[in-house]
């Protein structure tokens, strides 16, 4: 995507809070219409870079582009976009009507207007006849859809989500999932929220920034991001994955990594550039591992261990291993298809082997 | 854990001191209402001409007047500074923060007596000021700043500082932040704040007995009064009606402070 096509083009942007760099020499394209989420563990500077978005805080360096307009020095209150910010910052004073209304109050727009704009907004977020209650008679939910209602009412081009969901417990933050993708849908107004919940960015977003210790790692799919992370980092943050570290051996279409006393691995080479000698790591993730008590035929790698512990989990069950040379306990999780009266349970401290396809592993170098 | 039992000793003790602290004070209302211009026992008649007498004394009512005005203006001058304070102190991480809020508490430390004779001599050696009762009012706003500053840093801290973000973010001014969110927020705060200063100011002696030329403020007027046996009920009534007020006045100010609808 070239800057020209898309509705925000960070360039080069940094922030400084006295020594800490909040934000590292960030370069960010994010297109119209775009779901976009920033994901990043707490102190990733992923709330500064939004806030440098939405005009709260102003770069040391570099040069941000609304709808191809530089806004790095627009102030909020002059700039096309709004923000839903982490608590709502719902005003406790004012009654709902009065919520959503407020960014119309310096606008050309008779009562009726107004009240016909809100009125719509409040259909919009499924809550009509809510206008006239006080904001501490709104659920956390409702709390929530009055702050996206509030900011979607002044049309930004672009609204800007602090951890939107956070505050709502997981059943209200799975319904609130499918309906801001829907809601975002039918407003068709480029969306970018920060989170720390790597699932909430997986369901949610077209595409993610990751981001750590201020700088982006990866930009990806959702599905690119966790089937082929681009380091260990990533692979960690997203998902459950075990590390598999080694030395390459043999490279070809498939790299075979030693892994000292756990032996020789095979994984695709894909993106990678690994030489012979080099230091890489094997990345498998949990569900594509499986428990045997005899070898398959075909490409599978394997290896011997111990069934340390099993911990269920309703739909599925993850079994951790002690494999030999490994330091760290070795993930398996498994669906429980079958019912747990009848699912044969594995036995504590057996000998397994566990296997997987060669195609399933990742090779990471970085 | 188990929780640990009051001894029986608590309400004994809680009982004294409740005495000790409360009955002089009751003495006041009681010989108000009492036939004699004596305070002993026993006590004579019931009567209110005490409080017929009082209002008729004019120079009282002058006095009273006097303490009112000043008062007035020194809630409403200290809690327009201690609100500018206070905004200041909660919103921003400047250098010196800890040094200016001692400086603004130190009223509170440093002895009245010398305070109003520092001010004394300040207002008229070095101000060359005549003694009015505007004299009287500079001191008391000195005095009630710390109190604002203190009851308004606790309204503002209390409140998500999203919600003035939110407001500039919603296309206004700062102007319109401060109009539309952060006064009508720390609304609670600012009256209490109000009541609070008006009660430090109107029964405030010293520094109105230092500063004030030839127009007495209440308390200074009554202090004059108590020499004389003859003016003593009067100024039991009068008392008694403050000490209504003040109840009435500290209690508001109080639960306007604890304020329910905390953000």
């Amino acid at each position: 995507m070239s800057p020209l096509e898309s509705m925000i083009s960070i360039s080069g942007v940094s922030k400084l809070f006295g020594t800490v760099r909040a934000v590292d020499n960030v370069t960010l394209d994010i297109a119209q219409n775009e779901f976009f989420a920033i994901l990043g563990p707490s102190g990733s500077g992923k709330t500064t870079l939004l806030r440098l978005l939405g005009g709260f805080e102003i770069p040391n360096a570099g040069e941000i582009f609304l709808d191809r307009e530089p806004v790095s020095e627009v102030l909020p209150n002059q700039r096309p976009t709004n923000m839903v910010f982490q608590n709502y910052a719902i005003f406790p004073h004012l009654s709902v009507n009065e919520n959503i209304a407020y960014g119309l109050l310096n606008k050309a727009m008779t009562k009726e207007q107004v009240q016909d704009t809100v009125d719509e907004m409040l259909e919009l977020i499924r809550l009509p006849g809510y206008g006239l209650r006080a904001p501490h008679q709104l659920s956390g939910g409702e709390r929530q859809r009055v702050a996206l209602a509030r900011a979607l009412v002044c049309q930004p081009k672009v609204l800007l989500l602090d951890e939107p969901l956070g505050a709502l417990d997981k059943k209200l933050r799975e319904e609130m999932q499918v309906e801001l993708r829907q809601l975002q849908r039918t407003v068709g107004i480029t969306f970018v929220f920060v989170t720390h919940d790597q699932e909430e960015a997986l369901t949610m977003a077209d595409r993610i920034a990751v981001m750590m210790s201020g700088k982006i790692v990866q930009v990806d799919t959702p599905s690119a991001l966790y089937e082929t992370p681009s380091c260990t980092a990533v692979a960690e943050f997203i998902g459950n994955i075990n590390l598999l570290p080694g030395t390459v051996e043999a490279v070809g279409e498939t790299v075979v990594i030693d892994t000292g006393s756990t032996g020789r691995l095979s994984v695709p080479a894909g993106q990678s550039q690994a030489r012979p000698g080099e230091k890489a790591v094997l990345a498998i993730r949990p569900e594509k591992l499986r428990i045997t008590s005899e070898v398959p035929d075909g490409n599978y790698n394997r290896l011997r261990g111990k069934l340390i512990a099993e911990s269920y989990a309703g739909d599925r069950s993850y079994y951790f291993l002690d494999i030999e040379g490994l330091s760290r306990q070795l993930t398996v999780a498994n669906l429980n298809e079958r019912q747990s009266s009848t699912r044969s349970r594995i036995d504590d401290v057996e000998e397994v082997w566990v296997v997987w396809p060669i195609e399933s592993g990742l090779l990471l170098t970085s | 854990m188990e929780r640990l039992r009051t001894p029986g000793v608590v309400p004994l003790i809680l009982g004294f001191y409740m005495f000790v602290l409360y009955a002089p004070v009751l003495l006041l209302p009681l010989f108000s209402l009492n036939d004699s211009i004596y305070m002993n026992f026993p006590m004579k008649a019931f009567t209110t001409k005490w409080y017929a007498l009082m209002i008729e004394d004019a120079s009282l009512m002058k006095a009273l007047w006097a303490s009112v005005k000043i008062a007035v203006l020194a809630a409403i001058v200290s809690t327009i500074l201690g609100f500018l304070t206070a905004k200041a102190m909660t919103s921003y991480r400047m250098r010196g923060r800890g040094v200016i809020f001692g400086f603004i508490m130190l009223p509170l430390i440093v002895p009245h007596i010398i305070l109003g004779a520092s001010l004394l001599t300040f207002f008229r050696l070095f101000l060359d000021l005549s003694l009015t009762l505007w004299t009287v009012g500079l001191s008391h706003v000195l005095m009630c700043i710390p109190f604002s500053m203190l009851v308004l840093i606790a309204r503002l801290e209390g409140f998500d500082r999203n919600m003035e973000e939110a407001s500039y973010d919603l296309g206004m001014s700062a102007w319109q932040t401060f109009r539309r969110v952060t006064l009508p927020l720390a609304m609670p705060g600012v009256l209490a704040s109000l009541l609070l200063c008006f009660m430090v100011s109107f029964d405030e002696f010293l520094m109105a007995f230092f500063l004030s030329g030839n127009q007495a403020t209440l308390p200074v007027y009554m202090y004059s009064l108590i020499r004389f046996p003859s003016f003593i009920p009067g100024v039991l009534a009068l008392g008694s009606c403050i000490l209504v007020a003040s109840v009435v006045i500290i209690t508001m100010a109080e639960w306007l402070r604890r304020g329910k609808d905390k953000v």
